[in-house]
């Protein structure tokens, strides 16, 4: 198992925002969570990658306890978020951008960092015609583009990524999740937030479903692609 | 109402480009000339900042004060003061509104050691970067885990705290301060390094070395790990927390810096005019060395002593206007903040956080959340 997460509970002031969270990621799989606004799926990321801070419950990655390390030292342990939305640093450019998705590697490690930016460009085609354009100046799906990649330079075994698709036109939220499953065979693990249910579930080997700080379901993806009331709630349908 | 100030903006912008452009042009120049231009260049601006207290500038420079006196205060300390205020709010992308807390305490830790234990100048300056910095570590640790606005309200409340603090304790001496303060030792018998009353140069030579030395040090601490750390803090600070920079150590860091370069800056400060009081601390200081920040560029080093020069010499330069002077520089900077919000010379990344509504305000407390293009689908 690489990640472990055991009852945990975060709270923004009084209010309860994860109400006893539990959940598992073992190596080489691609994990959803799904739910609607405001059910605590960017929280359970953010609290997973050292964010938030934890009132109760814990979380395990490789089997040691990560529940009370910063956020910056779980980056060498071999976890890395992309943020949601526009979490890039807008007045770097591309390059600069993924520089600083290595920063907390070392300098030893130079030739495999480089062999991971040519990795990065190979996904993203885009990002390597344009590594010289200030990330701000640019569209919401090269921004998504940036912060994977920046994630990825991290060379994280566990990439967590929050609502990859959120903001894309149809035709590059198709091509995020080609992207993601491309990521996932080349050996990073995956834990992904979504809105996008049908894509997210498409892509995934198994998920949870969270309502208001809470799993109410944890089922292989596909069961819950043809479940009935996950059809009506989450799909549209 | 705002559609016509935004064309009064692109009227100007039109206007005043041709200016902005060579500016622009100016600084890739800069970048790209040769190792050895660059040198010249530095030269030559030591050079005009050594032959600075000459007569003959002086008199076109301030005809109605003397010219040496201003050179050191307020020039040349708003100079010191606005860089260290840069690596704070310009680097690290911070809001500090009680600066001159750190300017006080080096001036009292030059004053109460000078005067009641005797120590020499150059043995109270570390002791005073380091009160400084400690004390901007102390007020650091539990705020900076503050943002924005809250943080900018902490700082402003430590700022008059000093300053009460200073009226009201024994050892400070209260209202009335604390007079003979020591001057520096005097170097050999050249009359630019005897330290005395009346003659303002050697202080501001020994204040020339240190701004110097501040530019050295916070340049290389701008291209080293810790200078990308903070730009990534500056922009997204937990983006930059889960790419494995300490966000919270390089804060501390930023202040401490920043405090120990305002606490240097009391010292020399206090080693020339022999009497301080609190009333030498007041917060419109703090206010005047954001204002040199923000208008030369925030972030931009050049900018920045561009623009403390500007806010020390010009109340100064045009005295003969008495009181409309302060009304007249009030206009100015209404005016640089509608019309180029990034500073006279405004940092190259500066331009695009600007741009995207968020990192360039968000520092300064007005994290404004504008309706975020990304949030509309786009091919």
């Amino acid at each position: 198992m690489l990640l472990e997460v055991k009852d945990l509970r975060v709270y923004y002031g009084k209010i309860e925002a994860l109400r006893g969270i539990s959940l598992q990621v073992d190596a080489g799989e691609i994990v959803c969570l799904i739910g609607a606004n405001g059910a605590g799926k960017t929280t359970t990321l953010k609290t997973i990658s050292g964010l938030r801070k934890v009132s109760h419950g814990s979380v395990t990655f490789k089997g040691g306890d990560i529940t009370s390390m910063p956020g910056h030292q779980r980056v060498t342990l071999g976890l890395c978020q992309s943020p949601e939305g526009r979490g890039i640093f807008p007045g770097m450019t591309v390059m600069e951008n993924l520089e600083m998705g290595a920063y907390s590697r070392k300098k030893k490690e130079s030739e495999i960092i480089a062999a991971d930016f040519e990795r990065v460009f190979g996904l993203f085609p885009r990002l390597s015609e344009r590594r010289k354009q200030v990330a701000g100046t640019m569209s919401g799906g090269e921004q998504q583009m940036i912060a994977i990649g920046r994630a990825l330079m991290a060379a994280p075994d566990l990439l967590l990524l929050d609502e990859p698709s959120m903001g894309l036109a149809p035709k590059l939220v198709t091509q995020i999740f080609e992207i993601i499953r491309e990521i996932n065979s080349q050996g990073t693990t995956v834990l992904l937030v979504e809105q996008n249910a049908t894509q997210a579930l498409s892509v995934s080997n198994r998920a949870y479903v969270l309502e208001t700080g809470e799993i109410t379901r944890s089922a292989p993806a596909s069961e819950l692609l043809n479940d009935d009331f996950i059809r009506v709630a989450y799909l549209g349908e | 109402m705002a559609m016509t100030a935004k064309r009064i903006t692109q009227v100007t912008d039109s206007a005043l480009a041709p200016l902005f452009k060579s500016l622009h042009s100016l600084r890739t120049m800069w970048q790209r000339a040769p190792k050895w231009a660059r040198a010249t260049g530095y030269l030559f601006v030591i050079v005009l900042a050594v032959l600075a207290p000459a007569q003959s500038i002086g008199n076109f420079m301030a005809p109605q004060s003397d010219w040496r006196t201003i050179l050191f205060y307020p020039i040349g300390s708003y100079i010191l003061l606005a860089l260290g205020l840069n690596v704070v709010v310009g680097l690290a992308g911070m809001l500090d509104l009680g600066y001159v807390a750190f300017f006080a305490i080096g001036g009292y830790s030059m004053a109460v050691l000078g005067v009641n234990y005797h120590w020499s100048f150059w043995e109270i300056l570390p002791v005073g970067i380091a009160a400084a910095a400690l004390s901007g570590v102390l007020l650091g640790a539990p705020t900076l885990r503050l943002r924005g606005d809250y943080l900018a309200i902490v700082t402003l409340g430590f700022g008059e705290i000093i300053q009460r603090v200073a009226n009201n304790l024994t050892i400070t001496g209260g209202p009335t301060g604390i007079s003979g303060i020591p001057h520096p030792p005097s170097v050999g018998t050249l009359s630019v390094l005897s330290y005395g009353v009346l003659d303002a140069r050697p202080y501001y030579y020994l204040e020339l070395a240190m701004i110097v030395l501040v530019i050295f040090f916070t340049t290389r601490l701008e291209k080293s790990r810790v200078g990308r750390g903070w730009v990534a803090l500056r922009e997204d600070e937990d983006a930059a927390e889960l790419m494995g920079v300490p966000t919270f150590t390089f804060k501390i860091w930023a202040f401490a810096i920043g405090a120990s370069v305002g606490g240097l800056s009391g010292v020399v400060y206090a080693a020339k005019v022999i009497a301080i009081t609190p009333e030498n601390y007041p917060l419109l200081l703090s206010v005047l060395i954001l204002v040199c920040v923000v208008l030369g560029g925030s972030g931009n080093r050049i900018g920045v002593i561009l623009g403390a020069f500007l806010v020390a010499w010009l109340p100064e330069r045009f005295r003969g206007l008495a009181n409309y002077r302060i009304l007249i520089f009030g206009a100015i900077l209404v005016a640089m903040m509608v019309f180029r919000p990034g500073g006279i010379i405004p940092a190259a990344r500066r331009k695009a956080e600007l741009l995207e509504g968020r990192g360039g305000g968000a520092h300064l407390g007005g994290e404004v959340d504008i309706e975020q293009p990304g949030s509309t689908p786009e091919v």
